[in-house]
């Protein structure tokens, strides 16, 4: 498979990440050459095989619902990078 | 002291030939005079590592030390380090100083080990080289052209140039047991679940296991021991007791049944480390063992399943990296989605969005079925592989890599070549199996590692065959030049 630069651009953006004008062509290169190399799987025969999420068969533990931690919010907020009155500060979202 | 093992510092520590505080300073002073050289230490903690040495010496008289109180290890930079700068290798996590510690790193508190600093690895663990770590590359100390190996480079080479006694590593593809391999050390990978992934910066959370990296087999038993058990903080931690892995060590090899995958030994392994495998594999036959051939015909779709299921668990891993709370901002974002992309493409180097963008468009309306569900179909093909050979055999074995540790930028140029410089290890992953590397000679001047797969929960008797090996050889005691 090969992906074009609009392919690029596309996910990209899906992916919340801006490349550079000058970079797409080689991230079109090398990704294409990567899904090359996952192309190998078309051709395996998977009919009725059960897909494998996890190597053993777990299911998510449970607990009581009861109160286990404490609010660390100030210590976790002095790494932010921007934050007031307890809130993290982004860019205005609404006018 | 610091060509000593683990086990033979503690017992040097335990009956006062020297303190923590002298070994410590010991090693602070070669990774001061060395380090420079390899580049394997991101950071260094000598003030923490003389006050926890200082604390162990306390134990040690007060009679209360185990095996690793006082021994000075590094972890690898994925781990989150209270109040210390946890990196990952990335611009993204530049600022990051940890608010706790991973479960790893305080169950070695406990134990009374000295952190003497956190080490170098590939960006977010995604590498096999160490070439993409936003802190430069780490050096090979067997040959400072080449490459550690990756993604937990620093690891091996503060291992292999005696910077550190001991070091932790994590393991997604072959994160281990591969830079062990290149850098002549033990490295243990163990059965998915067996070490807590709390606080451990999550790359591929289905495949992502922590584990021992050391001189020899004995030692990542003592590792093993203080890492492995169940946590309540990571919902993929399995409830069961943890053995004593020192107790099997010397049980005798007689009768062992190893398997030797035919297509291991195939198209792409190099003829010198080829060469060194089969001498490695003649020697455990004169301890006893019984060599079988064995197929695991799946093997050539490990690859390709792996960079699918990996890339689709890091784009949803590495979506929590926004700017927002913590980690890289960028600067005057112009409003929410140019804070998000900004400090995402600002902060994120070449392969990580590689990745990203791989596992976004594998994930994405329309492509799952073909992609990830398809790769998930193939990896349950590749587990069965090994759910059958060990109905005939007892332990794998094979090449952990299929060439010595190649030079710096060799690689770097093609993803696809350098993805394949894990295809041995990956199948141990999507499987969950453990796996172990131990050094069994060299190609010129650089190392060979020997590969050891195990059944499910079966370190012990890993660690038992790499032993007795380690007990007729002695390629894992040899250093370095210049590093002596």
């Amino acid at each position: 498979m090969s992906l074009e630069r609009s392919d690029v651009e596309r996910i990209a953006h899906l992916a919340r990440l801006e490349v550079a004008e000058k970079d797409i062509s080689e991230y079109a290169r090398n990704l294409s050459n990567i899904f090359g190399l996952v192309a190998q799987l078309e051709a395996v025969d998977t009919d009725g095989v059960k897909p494998m999420a996890h190597p053993f068969d777990a299911v998510q533990r449970l607990r009581a619902d009861e109160v286990t931690e404490s609010n660390q919010r100030d210590h976790f907020q002095q790494i932010a990078p921007k934050v007031a009155d307890g809130l993290y500060l982004v860019p205005k979202v609404l006018d | 002291m610091h060509t000593k093992t683990v086990a033979q510092l503690a017992q040097g520590l335990q009956q006062g030939e020297f303190s923590s505080v002298e070994l410590t300073t010991a090693y602070l002073e070669r990774i001061e005079k060395l380090d420079g050289q390899v580049n394997a230490y991101v950071t260094v903690t000598a003030e923490q590592a003389l006050v926890a040495a200082r604390a162990a010496d306390a134990r040690i008289k007060a009679g209360t030390a185990g095996p690793l109180t006082g021994i000075p290890i590094a972890h690898k930079d994925i781990f989150c380090t209270d109040g210390v700068r946890t990196s990952c290798g990335s611009k993204m996590l530049d600022n990051f100083v940890a608010p706790y510690d991973a479960t790893v790193v305080s169950r070695f508190k406990e134990a009374g080990v000295v952190m003497l600093g956190k080490t170098n690895m590939d960006e977010f663990a995604m590498g096999s080289s160490n070439e993409t770590s936003y802190y430069g590359p780490v050096r090979n100390p067997w040959d400072l052209n080449a490459v550690p190996g990756g993604s937990s480079g620093g690891s091996a080479a503060v291992v292999a140039a005696r910077l550190a006694a001991a070091s932790t590593g994590t393991d997604t593809g072959g994160s281990i047991r591969q830079p062990a391999a290149l850098c002549g050390i033990t490295g243990l990978k163990p059965t998915y679940g067996l070490v807590s992934r709390y606080g451990m910066i999550a790359f591929a959370s289905s495949l992502d296991q922590a584990g021992p990296m050391a001189q020899s087999a004995e030692d990542c038993a003592i590792m093993l021991g203080a890492m492995a058990g169940f946590d309540k903080r990571d919902s993929t931690s399995l409830e069961r007791s943890v053995p004593d892995y020192r107790a099997g060590l010397n049980n005798p090899l007689a009768g062992l049944k190893i398997g030797l995958p035919k297509e291991y030994f195939g198209e792409g392994l190099d003829a010198g480390v080829a060469r060194v495998v089969e001498a490695a594999i003649a020697e455990y036959k004169k301890l006893g063992a019984e060599v079988i051939e064995i197929s695991l015909p799946n093997t050539h779709l490990a690859v390709p399943v792996y960079y699918v299921v990996a890339p689709a668990e890091c784009s949803s891993n590495l979506s929590r990296f926004d700017g927002v709370r913590f980690g890289y901002r960028c600067e005057d974002p112009k409003d929410l989605m140019d804070l998000y992309k900004r400090s995402r493409g600002e902060g994120f180097g070449p392969e990580v969005k590689r990745r990203i963008m791989i596992g976004t468009y594998v994930l994405s309306a329309g492509y799952y079925d073909a992609y990830y569900l398809k790769a998930q179909k193939a990896r349950q093909l590749i587990s069965n592989d090994f759910k059958s050979a060990f109905e005939q055999v007892d332990v794998i074995m094979g090449p952990t890599a299929p060439t010595v540790a190649f030079n710096l930028g060799e690689k770097s140029s093609d993803p696809v070549t350098m993805y394949l410089s894990d295809i041995y290890t990956i199948a141990a992953n999507l499987a969950g199996l453990p796996g172990m590397s131990i050094p069994a000679g060299f190609v010129g001047n650089r190392p060979v590692g020997l590969q050891l797969i195990g059944n499910y929960f079966d370190e012990a008797r890993l660690l038992n065959v790499a032993h007795q090996y380690q007990q007729v050889s002695d390629w894992h005691s040899r250093l370095p030049d210049g590093f002596k």
